[in-house]
């Protein structure tokens, strides 16, 4: 089943709906999504709250699970893709443990998926390195920064090298300045790294500047009201946030997100 | 200095009421012996009564520091000068820690309180892991765990050491550690509860996209996150065992212990030997809080939390 070409479908969801029941009766977090991911793809979800982007996203992680339709990650079920380490989940606090160093928090996945002790050694400095933490293993996460901190979860999410990153608001609780940069630099870690991404937001610039394929959601049902493959080049410093196709994307989110509102 | 003041205030406070409570007696006195007294010859005689019915803070004081028996040991070390240093400090030891001293009851009752602190952490924590792994657990248990706190421990010590001596037990460290286990393993119950289940939906989704199983979300995850919770209910539990030892010293027949040195004390209506007593009491639970302190600073050192 296991496709490696370089176009291979990642992520696949047909037909997928998924209802949680609450108390005031049942609620549709998804209606019909049907996407394609490919191998190497930055997709972004965007959406107003309650669109079901970060539903998708754990669904994706086999946090939630579908009602009907079918979901595949690698070509497997979310649970199977899961227990063959196939996705890293960046959530949007960092959550390191207060009780471990930076290092000790990037060792916990490694330690539970019983790597050596010289294998995890490596291994952290490796991503401390490529989240630009190097030095910091022995502090602890009160020293760091907000910023700092969820770099460190990030890398704690490379650890074990899955293929896909999942990253469900990572920087929303910080601020712009701070997010510029973390953005620059997820981008450069993508180049670096050649992982799929899959990266829930809230705003708008951030999902045109980061993206190759930007997937426009609207609430009550959760559904995909817009699918857009972004023309930008992969290299793209912060200035390319100025030019006209970035704003013309921008806008063509914006109108996705509007049409969504309008059809309540 | 604000303690001191308190302190100060309390010493006023209560010589006053000694002397209010001691007055009775020193009237009594006049009147059988048919002679008056003025207030002023009524006070100082309020100070140095035998058996005062509130011993005044200085008389307290000397019978706790004649029952530390610091002084004399200290007077043993002198006289000895003429011996070997190792024959010295050993006389000095045997005179402090004499069965006739505090020292030694203090040393009893410490020796009581730490293996029901200890029982009480053990059953406390066992069942609070218990209870957080099995719904089942919650729902029986809890309940049961909170009635017991409802009974009287006074009640219930004198039962524990007849049923103790019923199954065979002679020793009475055995009744006593059970008692006192009682008091302390509740507040070590609902503290490892809480801290058990304090981790948030987010660190336990992080830990299941590891796939992580459920001893290691037990031992990575809700152990270390409840050790602030632990050792916070550690302070709480550490007094409880020593109010549950006292407690079980006194309706055993002991002689030995500061329990039992409150109950003969009350008993021979020697108010001092009580006062004493109570005071030595309260000198271990300051000890012992001191301790629990310590320890708790180097492990929230260790799981490095801020100074």
């Amino acid at each position: 089943m296991k496709d490696t070409t370089n176009s291979a479908p990642v992520i696949e969801a047909k037909g997928l709906n998924l209802v949680f029941q609450t108390a005031d009766g049942p609620v549709q977090a998804l209606k019909d999504v049907n996407l394609t991911i490919n191998r190497g793809e930055f997709v972004s979800f965007i959406g107003p709250s309650g669109c079901g982007k970060t539903t998708f996203l754990r669904a994706i992680a086999a946090l939630e699970h579908p009602t009907s339709g079918t979901l595949t990650v690698n070509g497997m079920t979310p649970d199977e893709a899961r227990r063959k380490r196939a996705y890293g989940y960046v959530f949007q606090a960092a959550g390191l443990y207060p009780w471990r160093t930076i290092a000790g928090n990037i060792k916990l996945p490694l330690e539970i998926m019983g790597f050596d002790r010289a294998e995890q050694d490596r291994r952290v400095a490796q991503v401390l390195d490529l989240v630009e933490l190097s030095g910091f293993g022995k502090k602890f996460p009160w020293q760091l920064s907000g910023g700092m901190q969820q770099r460190a979860s990030i890398a704690r999410a490379l650890a074990f090298d899955a293929d896909i990153l999942l990253m469900d608001e990572p920087f929303g609780a910080l601020d712009e300045i701070v997010r510029d940069r973390l953005n620059e630099e997820t981008l450069k870690l993508w180049a670096r790294t050649g992982k799929t991404i899959g990266f829930v937001t809230h705003s708008i610039p951030e999902a045109v500047y980061l993206s190759t394929k930007i997937v426009v959601m609207s609430p009550r049902p959760g559904r995909i009201t817009d699918v857009i493959d972004s023309p930008l080049p992969k290299e793209r410093p912060l200035e390319i946030r100025d030019s006209r196709e970035f704003i013309e994307i921008a806008h063509r989110v914006r109108e996705g997100l509007r049409a969504g509102h309008h059809e309540e | 200095m604000p303690v001191l003041t308190v302190l100060g205030l309390i010493l006023v406070i209560w010589y006053a009421a000694s002397v209010w409570m001691n007055s009775t007696w020193v009237y009594d006195q006049a009147e059988r012996a048919g002679t008056m007294v003025s207030f002023a010859e009524m006070v100082p005689q309020t100070m140095t009564q035998e058996r005062p019915l509130l011993p005044p803070p200085h008389q307290v004081g000397a019978e706790l520091w004649e029952g530390l028996r610091l002084g004399s040991g200290y007077e043993v070390f002198l006289q000895s000068a003429d011996q070997p240093i190792l024959d010295r400090l050993q006389a000095t030891l045997d005179h402090v820690f004499s069965k006739k001293g505090l020292v030694y009851h203090g040393y009893v009752t410490f020796k009581g309180t730490m293996m029901g602190f200890g029982l009480g952490i053990l059953f406390g924590s066992l069942l609070a892991m218990a209870i957080v792994r099995f719904r089942v657990m919650d729902m029986s248990v809890m309940p049961w765990a909170i009635i017991s706190q409802t009974i009287p421990i006074v009640a219930l010590a004198p039962m524990i050491i007849t049923v103790s001596s019923q199954m065979g037990l002679t020793d009475r460290d055995v009744p006593k550690a059970v008692i006192s286990a009682y008091l302390s393993f509740f507040p070590v119950l609902v503290s490892m509860v809480k801290g058990l289940r304090s981790p948030d939906q987010m660190q336990l989704d992080l830990l299941k996209t590891y796939g992580a199983g459920e001893g290691a979300v037990f031992l990575k995850l809700r152990l270390p996150a409840s050790m602030p919770y632990f050792f916070a209910s550690l302070k709480v539990a550490v007094a409880a065992s020593l109010v549950g030892t006292i407690v079980g010293e006194l309706p055993t027949g002991a002689i030995e212990g500061l329990g039992a040195r409150m109950l003969i004390g009350s008993q021979f209506g020697e108010p001092l030997i009580m006062w004493a007593a109570l005071f030595a009491a309260a000198i271990l639970a300051g000890l012992l809080i001191v301790a629990v302190g310590i320890v708790e600073r180097l492990a929230r050192k260790r799981m490095g939390v801020p100074a």
